[in-house]
């Protein structure tokens, strides 16, 4: 049984040491150069660290040498904590606040932008030139357990603080083999990844590519607004497999783009993180009728994906793809209000989940961890933690989970998981604001903002928000009003906002 | 011409549309927020927008967006 994941790197570099293991346009690492680059890291921070199990931020563009950054971390015992690159400063210090970095890796172009924020800055750069000290590393991983975290995923936080998930290395492992064994990554499978690295999504894309010995190259950003590039990059590198938010397989579908280009080896076709558009799903299906495609769902709770579908069936375009069921040695279950056990179909609960895949909490946040991570109210006997994921669900007549909505205001936009209790929170933040409220128009997909100000107008509003928010976050309508609908308590009407849209 | 900033405000409201001419290759648009407005654009003329035309020199302004509309419009 493996308890550490870098067990399997240690095995794949020792099986096929020249394989081709992660690329992008620029460069490409075989396993033995990942094993190296990763123990050169290792080595480095083992020297002039003396911590273990402590956070180090990753502040790096996207590349594979991410990769061997994230994997040196946990050659030290320590975990890793990927930042978006493109974050505003103050969400930086939120972060940086709430997680007390042990220290931050980055790119030479970025050392002074990082300093900053830390004391402690490794240039990634020079790290990889360290001689690799074989008996330290060896040592600090015969002494890891596998309830050690390996990495911490920021997500978006309802009070304006977001939230470090940590993920110990027994989930992730958990995860990498029911995802692998189910679906069936093999190493002939070649991954063509998009989500960031700092999104569970990209999980899949690097550790079962890993646990498979496959290959895993990384799509640039900007050919997922150039159709034509994209399916070439499938094309050129032999794609076989993606696990793309529905998001970007409907950059594909909205351009019709397998008129021009089908790329003929791709036979996996994974997708998660929001609601499939039905439409978007056939337009792919009917041009890879005899690929497999699966839905996944999951939250970053529970390591990313906690159940899966592989479509069995003709849709219309008016259907819902259900979520489906459990992977292996997970468990899900329906709650209703009352915390009764759901068995019934066409009734909604809350999914609520168990098993190794669930996280150790929320980093330095207890109270917040306590609230979702609880003892199973089905379960007075002894400790068992479930994770209420605050996503409700019924159960259709095979069984299968269907997704429904949420309970609470969190949304799901463009791949990305927002909370809009985060948006409101950086507007009102702004000195001269009276009051702001966010709604979700889920038909035409946009952020709408609704603020009372003398300050601002439309265009100095967002302009201010950049400072504040990640691009995906930003409203995409801004309505200024001079009387906010109230509720008898004081607080916003959302749905009579949701009228004025 | 007016009806495509409205559709372009709807998306990134605080851009000057009458002067910006680096939508795409400034990155202002993102890939989702390209297929929202190709999605409107296709809806609202009645034309229909393929990969072909997805090039950055018939997006990044709110003029070369217009031009592309009224070409397909003719076809």
């Amino acid at each position: 049984m493996k308890t550490n994941i870098l067990e399997y790197l240690i095995d794949a570099a020792a099986v096929s040491p020249d394989k081709c293991a992660y690329f992008d346009e620029q460069i490409s690492y075989t396993y033995k150069q990942m094993l190296d680059g990763a123990k050169a890291i290792g080595t480095k921070l083992i020297n002039r660290l003396n911590v273990k199990c402590r956070p180090i931020l990753i502040y790096m563009d996207k590349s594979p040498s991410v990769i061997t950054a994230f994997w040196g971390c946990v050659f030290s015992r320590n975990f890793y904590v990927p930042l978006d690159t493109d974050m505003p400063d103050v969400r930086i210090r939120l972060i940086v606040e709430n997680l007390k970095p042990a220290a931050v890796i980055t790119n030479m172009a970025y050392y002074d932008r990082v300093r900053q924020f830390s004391n402690n800055v490794f240039v990634f750069e020079e790290m990889i030139e360290t001689t690799v000290d074989e008996q330290l590393l060896a040592g600090r991983m015969t002494s890891s357990i596998d309830t050690d975290p390996v990495y911490v995923l920021y997500t978006s936080g309802s009070t304006g603080v977001p939230k470090g998930v940590v993920v110990s290395h027994r989930s992730l492992i958990d995860y990498v083999e029911q995802f692998c064994n189910e679906v069936g990554i093999t190493e002939d499978d070649v991954i063509a990844n998009q989500a960031p690295f700092y999104f569970d999504a990209s999980l899949i894309d690097i550790y079962c590519t890993l646990r498979a010995r496959g290959s895993m190259g990384i799509v640039p950003l900007e050919y997922f607004s150039i159709p034509l590039k994209l399916l070439e990059f499938l094309q050129k590198y032999n794609i076989t497999t993606i696990r793309w938010v529905p998001s970007a397989m409907k950059m594909v579908s909205t351009f019709k783009g397998f008129k021009s280009i089908r790329p003929d080896k791709l036979a996996k076709i994974i997708f998660g993180a929001e609601s499939m558009p039905t439409k978007v799903y056939n337009y792919w299906k009917e041009n890879y009728p005899d690929a497999v495609f699966v839905q996944i769902y999951g939250p970053t709770e529970i390591t990313g994906v906690c159940t899966y579908h592989i479509v069995d069936r003709d849709y219309s375009d008016e259907e819902t793809i259900p979520i489906g069921k459990a992977f292996k040695n997970t468990e899900v279950f329906l709650l209703d209000d009352e915390d009764k056990l759901i068995s019934r179909s066409d009734v909604v609960g809350e999914i609520c989940v168990k098993g190794s895949c669930l996280a150790l909490g929320y980093y330095n946040a207890k109270e917040k961890s306590d609230e979702v991570f609880v003892q199973n109210p089905l379960n007075p006997y002894y400790s068992e933690k479930i994770y209420r994921t605050g996503d409700l669900a019924k159960y259709n007549d095979r069984k299968e989970l269907v997704f429904v909505s949420r309970k609470d205001f969190q949304i799901k936009h463009m791949g990305h998981r927002i909370e809009l209790g985060e948006i409101e929170t950086a507007v009102m933040a702004l000195p001269g604001m009276k009051n702001a409220c966010c709604v979700y128009d889920q038909d035409r997909q946009k952020i709408v903002l609704f603020y009372e100000s003398d300050d601002y107008d439309d265009v100095s509003l967002i302009d201010a928000l950049k400072n504040r928010l990640q691009r995906y976050m930003l409203p995409n309508v801004t309505k200024k009003t001079q009387d906010m609908p109230l509720l008898r308590s004081g607080k916003v009407d959302r749905v009579r906002l949701k009228e004025m849209i | 011409m007016e009806k495509i900033i409205e559709i372009l405000k709807g998306i990134h409201p605080e851009v000057d549309y009458t002067t910006e001419s680096g939508l795409i290759d400034k990155r202002i648009f993102d890939s989702f927020d390209v297929v929202t407005v190709v999605g409107e654009l296709m809806d609202e003329f009645d034309i229909e927008i393929t990969a072909e035309h997805m090039v950055p020199e018939n997006f990044n302004s709110a003029a070369a967006i217009c031009d592309l509309v009224k070409r397909l419009e003719e076809e």
